[in-house]
């Protein structure tokens, strides 16, 4: 199982697509090593090279994260840039899904649970998950609290499993 | 029990249900381009599990970019090629032979009512229209469809639009499915299937048909899907005619594959169209959907015609007559890339190509090229750009460019003008 948690980075806009995660002008590389400096190229105002996006290895967002294209090479930019959990109130199917087949979390949490997480964005964010027992914990100079979360039991199984492609192989 | 023709097709697929909301369905065709897919095989490979379910089940084309534009697409190609021949894959079109995925496999008749189909590509909802089930997938999903040939999904939710009234003069298709993912919003419909019935729909040709079911996605929807019936028959019939004695026996066959009456949506929105305008988006959202007279007047420097959305015969018929006798803005750069070399061949044999050249545009071969920005006319940063693609997302043509959503006919117009123009203020030529 990969590992989850860390320093957040706060992405404060609904709707972030595929294509700002990761532009189609990259989808011509065939290994994911070669993603990794392209996260996020196309999100407007952000800045790629501010230490809390290097350091990040949570993000949180808004509505609908991820829609757009089914490129996997968006949950693969992040898991390049060691980010293995994204929390948003929503998100597309495509993408939920392909983090999952990744054995990666992506987690849908209310809308007021989200700007509650979005309070603690004072640059020492970290969030540590604990994935059993379904719960993440925010912490910074705000102070931490304890959130609890509900994936489908499928897909948590997908993660146990380290993904889709093992899984299935073992069953079908 | 009443069901929507997305339920039945679930139901008569199911293979596995590994957890209570979680349907494995057998998937009966595995599609593929060489964008997503490379990487698929690599993996397979790396995995010591280079296999295919049904080599007969797996349709591949080479379509984003082509020909190669450089070492990295070649080699894109390259895998897919040697993948193919290794796996005695028969269903392969290369260069020559090779359109847009979601234009070419449905013209090849590989889509049938009923059918489960999967693709790593987003547009894959577009086969909906022959009442299958299509889901676009990423590459994770691919490699599974193409090694145990199944799929997982959630169970599916239809949202039900109808679409009812006379269609205003230059308002098409593509109009109307900007119109409802405006009332959708761009995640209004997802983890759902969007159900297009209603007089209009059932009017319309299965290119029209195509072009709402292609950008289900762009409200998130999981699939577009409509009720096969006679056009649909029509189109497959030289597919399916070995099979069926007559057109009706086919259409009464077909009948299996429609959602029963009292089945149970999600939601049902109806849709009036007599007063419409024709529709164009702004700003990086395709639910950013705004009445022409709304936007006419932005200058353009590109007008594109082409994509999975709006690059079949019919909508170059329409920007056609449009253009016939007259010349684009000397300040606009039109291209157009019909999406097969069918709707070529046919386009040329119908004198379009040559109304677009005389008109003063670039005729590129099938592909998508300048519709994801990789090749055959990226933007600028600054240029504008109207299009009959699918998405206008920042960047989407081109670092910087901006990209205007539109019908054939707005986009035709707009090239004559070099802004955005009212296709209701011209006539329409008539074609021979
Ligand atoms: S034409 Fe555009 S939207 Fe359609 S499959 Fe090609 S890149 Fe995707």
């Amino acid at each position: 199982m990969k590992s989850f948690g860390g320093k957040v980075l706060f992405l404060d806009r609904s709707d972030i697509n595929t294509d700002e995660i990761i532009p189609a002008k990259y989808l011509t590389e065939i290994s994911k090593e070669a993603l990794k400096p392209h996260m996020l190229e196309d999100l407007k105002d952000f800045d790629l090279d501010a230490p809390e996006t290097r350091e990040a290895r949570v993000i949180v967002s808004r509505a609908n994260f991820g829609c757009g294209s089914s490129r996997e090479h968006a949950p693969w930019v992040f898991e390049m840039n060691e980010i293995n959990v994204v929390i948003a109130q929503s998100f597309s199917r495509i993408f939920r899904q392909n983090m999952f087949n990744c054995g990666m979390l992506a987690i849908e949490l209310p809308e007021d649970a989200i700007s509650k997480l979005f309070q603690h964005n004072d640059g020492t964010a970290e969030i540590t998950v604990d994935f059993r027992n379904d719960t993440i914990t925010i912490s910074s100079g705000r102070g931490s609290e304890t959130v609890p979360y509900q994936i489908t039991k499928f897909d948590k199984a997908l993660v146990e499993a380290g993904g889709w492609v093992d899984f299935a192989d073992a069953k079908y | 029990m009443a069901l929507t023709l997305a339920e039945k097709i679930f139901k008569s697929h199911l293979r596995d249900e590994p957890f209570p909301g979680t349907k494995v369905l057998d998937i009966d065709v595995v599609m593929c381009h060489e964008i997503t897919t490379p990487i698929a095989i690599n993996d397979l490979v790396a995995r010591g599990k280079d296999r295919v379910f049904d080599p007969d089940k797996i349709k591949v084309v080479i379509d984003h970019v082509t020909p190669a534009k450089d070492t990295k697409t070649a080699q894109q190609g390259k895998i897919l090629r040697d993948w193919v021949r290794r796996h005695g894959i028969k269903n392969f079109f290369d260069i020559g032979r090779n359109g847009v995925c979601h234009a070419l496999f449905p013209e090849q008749g590989f889509i049938r009512p009923g059918n489960t189909v999967i693709m790593g590509d987003s547009h894959t909802c577009t086969h909906g229209a022959f009442g299958a089930f299509a889901a676009g997938i990423g590459t994770t999903d691919l490699e599974v469809g193409i090694l145990k040939g199944v799929c997982a999904f959630r169970e599916p939710r239809t949202i039900r639009i109808n679409v009812s009234g006379v269609v205003p003069e230059g308002v098409y298709a593509k109009d109307i499915i900007l119109r409802i993912i405006k009332e959708l919003t761009v995640k209004g419909a997802t983890d759902s299937i969007i159900e297009f019935q209603g007089p209009v729909v059932k009017k319309m040709s299965m290119e029209s048909r195509m072009t709402l079911c292609n950008m289900a996605i762009e409200a998130g929807g999981t699939s577009g899907i409509c009720m096969p019936d006679r056009t649909t028959v029509d189109y497959l019939w030289p597919f399916i005619r070995s099979r069926y004695a007559d057109k009706k026996a086919a259409t009464a066959d077909f009948q299996k594959w429609r959602s029963d009456p009292g089945c149970n949506y999600a939601r049902v929105i109806d849709i009036d169209i007599t007063d419409m305008e024709p529709q164009v988006t702004v700003g990086y959202k395709p639910d950013e959907v705004r009445n022409v007279s709304d936007v006419a007047g932005t200058a353009v420097d590109q007008v594109y015609i082409g994509s999975c959305t709006n690059g079949r015969l019919e909508d170059l018929k329409i920007a056609a007559q449009y253009l016939k006798g007259r010349t684009i803005s000397p300040d606009v750069r039109g291209i157009v890339s019909p999406a097969t070399p069918k709707i070529f061949r046919d386009a040329d044999r119908m004198g379009i190509i040559r109304i677009f050249m005389d008109a003063g545009f670039c005729v590129t071969n099938p592909t998508c090229g300048a519709c994801l920005g990789m090749s055959n006319g990226v933007l600028a940063p600054g240029e504008v750009c109207a299009s009959t693609t699918n998405r206008n997302f920042n960047g989407r043509m081109g670092k910087g460019g901006m990209v205007h959503l539109m019908s054939p006919a707005v986009a035709a117009v707009t090239a004559l003008e070099g802004k955005i123009t009212d296709p209701r203020h011209y006539r329409r030529e008539k074609l021979r």
